[in-house]
């Protein structure tokens, strides 16, 4: 954890340079050409969606559009094809993050500050459930939506992805508690702060980049979840980008690829910048990964 | 990393300091109890909406519920019959099959090694390729998982990119999503997921002390010795959770195989995810799909429980 809580500037070019390979320049050259080999492999695929994302004719092939043309953009960008899913996405993906972290520090706090019988068993319980497949209890979650009436209700489907994700969220927001020093709080104890007021003026501020890499972790995985709201929301009006992005196939008998595209794009650029945010402001590149690094 | 939580931790944690010889007075345990109060938001949301579907997915699977009709609101009691259906089936022995091919194929084998050689290359390699190859195989990692899939739907489909490189070299390559629905659903899945265990395992390797290696070196140990010997047991338990938790991520694929094969053509890649969507939505048994879903979360169980025990040695 401490690798999220002080990352290092540049590690990359910190570690010391070995001394003592003669063979650095073939190595390297083998290492660089295999690597960009790999590269173009996994490059490929996305190659299509920005392709196709600028040509008017575009088709499942690869191609280098004859014209570059904004069209496909320009025919996305209406309320209901694109700005109606993606507000429902924001309010989703804010209300499970905010919900989320919320509980989370809550949660933090005893188990990071107190000993108790009851910490260790709880976190065992919530490392365990991090494990369990959503997907696998997304049946009985429909079934149990329908019984409390929460069917086609965006309160109730932003609960449930609060829950499905404080597990994870408990787990990172405590070992980033646990790096921030007791020292403070007890001076404020003393001072007379509530444990309440310690976590508010003085543990939660100092965590300030634990919180930020927790919550936008969590609106990142809100913001991509397709099986959760695909389940749970039924009525247009209320579904994210993630569904609505089906209205481009089949509606009118052929699929509008180089609008699919084009919308494809603007909903992953939220995601996008998010990423960049965290690994450029916040963490090392794996800020996100760093979680649950072993 | 993550063992450090299930250690006690002396440095940091508060321990209230028994006075010998105090007794236990009930003020004490009261004042204990209040602490905990702030837990009770998160705990009451996920007992609410975690451990409640859980439970209400073994109770469900003793029942009939259907997705419409008299079984929709009111479901009978029928005991084991779903099971029993379940064993008899011959798409649940096939789904497991393919489940198992899925995650051993996509994950445990390619993804871990994959990610680890990317890592290995990486260090060896120039930094601006570094960044940029890492760059890409990252992008393929953050997209939202629905466009991924669209984009790979788009790679493998008959008239797609695959068969257009594959028709510049004179050969004219296969409806993969149709013929190789399985290769298909790996391949991508490997497309998307690699950046995990490639991040995970960069900052594995960048813990290890390259005075070690350099002194294996001297000592005679040649490139691939270096590894075997040397980097790979330094992380040893980086590869042993990485594995299980790319394996618990892949367990529950949903999306992808739902956009690129919906578990077609017939069964052919109907893994248990979309095997329990199937029964429960597309055949309106909410019952039997509860029960399938009750078998996966069993599975999930056993490898979660696998990997806890696997955090653990780090600290003891």
């Amino acid at each position: 954890m401490s690798v999220i809580a002080a990352p290092p500037k540049g590690r990359k070019s910190d570690r010391p340079v070995s001394v003592a390979s003669p063979k650095k320049n073939v190595i390297g050259f083998l290492a660089n050409a295999v690597l960009v080999v790999i590269g173009a492999c996994f490059l490929l695929p996305l190659c299509w969606l920005i392709f196709a994302s600028v040509d008017n004719k575009a088709t499942y092939q690869t191609k280098f559009p004859e014209e570059f043309s904004l069209d496909n953009f320009a025919a996305v960008l209406t309320p209901e094809l694109t700005f109606l899913p993606l507000w429902n996405s924001l309010i989703i993906s804010v209300g499970t993050a905010g919900i989320t972290i919320v509980a989370a520090l809550l949660a933090a706090y005893p188990l990071s500050r107190y000993q108790a019988r009851f910490n260790k068993p709880f976190m065992y319980g919530v490392l365990f459930a991090t494990g369990l497949p959503i997907t696998a209890i997304m049946v009985p979650v429909y079934s149990l939506f329908v019984q409390f009436n929460l069917l086609d209700s965006i309160p109730g489907t932003i609960l449930f992805m609060a829950a499905s994700s404080l597990p994870i969220a408990i787990f990172m927001t405590k070992n980033f508690m646990d790096s921030v020093p007791i020292t403070l709080e007890e001076a404020a104890w003393i001072d007379g702060a509530s444990a309440m007021g310690a976590l508010r003026l003085i543990v939660v501020p100092l965590m300030r980049p634990g919180i930020a890499v927790v919550g936008i972790f969590v609106f990142f995985q809100a913001w991509g979840n397709f099986f959760v709201p695909f389940i749970l929301l039924l009525s247009p009006n209320k579904q994210p980008a993630a569904i609505s992005i089906y209205s481009f196939f089949g509606q009118y008998g052929a699929i509008a690829y180089g609008q699919l595209a084009a919308f494809s794009l603007i909903y992953a650029v939220p995601a996008i910048v998010l990423y960049v945010l965290v690994s450029r402001g916040i963490g090392g590149s794996f800020a996100l990964a760093g979680a649950v690094k072993g | 990393m993550t063992a450090e939580v299930l250690a006690p931790q002396d440095t940091h944690v508060r321990r209230p300091k028994s006075n010998s010889g105090s007794r236990r007075r009930p003020v004490r345990e009261i004042v204990k109890a209040m602490r905990m109060i702030p837990l009770l938001p998160a705990i009451l949301i996920m007992i609410t909406f975690l451990a409640g579907p859980i439970i209400w997915s073994i109770y469900g699977s003793f029942t009939n519920a259907s997705l419409t009709g008299v079984n929709a609101s009111n479901p009978q009691w029928i005991g084991f019959e779903n099971y029993l259906k379940l064993v008899n089936d011959p798409v649940f022995p096939l789904s497991i099959w393919l489940t198992a091919i899925f995650t051993f194929g996509s994950a445990v084998i390619s993804q871990n090694a994959l990610g680890l050689g990317l890592a290995l290359l990486m260090q060896k390699a120039d930094k601006k390729v570094t960044a940029s190859v890492g760059t890409i195989i990252v992008a393929a990692w953050i997209l939202p998982e629905i466009v991924a899939a669209f984009v790979c739907y788009a790679y493998f489909s008959l008239d797609g990119t695959l068969n257009q490189i594959l028709a510049n070299f004179g050969m004219t390559g296969p409806n993969w999503l149709y013929s190789f629905p399985m290769f298909a659903i790996i391949l991508a899945n490997l497309w998307r997921g690699t950046a995990f265990s490639m991040m995970v395992y960069q900052a594995a390797l960048n813990d290890v002390p390259p005075e070690i290696t350099e002194a294996a070196m001297i000592d005679g140990a040649g490139g691939s010795k270096r590894l075997l010997l040397v980097t790979i047991p330094m992380i040893k338990n980086t590869i042993v959770t990485n594995t299980m938790l790319i394996s618990l991520l892949t367990l529950s694929v949903f999306t992808l195989i739902y956009v690129m094969t919906a578990g077609g053509p017939g069964n052919d890649s109907t893994t248990l995810p979309i095997l329990a969507y199937k029964e429960a939505f597309r055949f309106s048994n909410i019952g039997y799909g509860t029960a399938i879903a009750t078998v996966m979360l069993i599975i999930g169980a056993i490898f979660s429980v696998v990997y806890i025990r696997a955090l653990r040695p780090q600290k003891d």
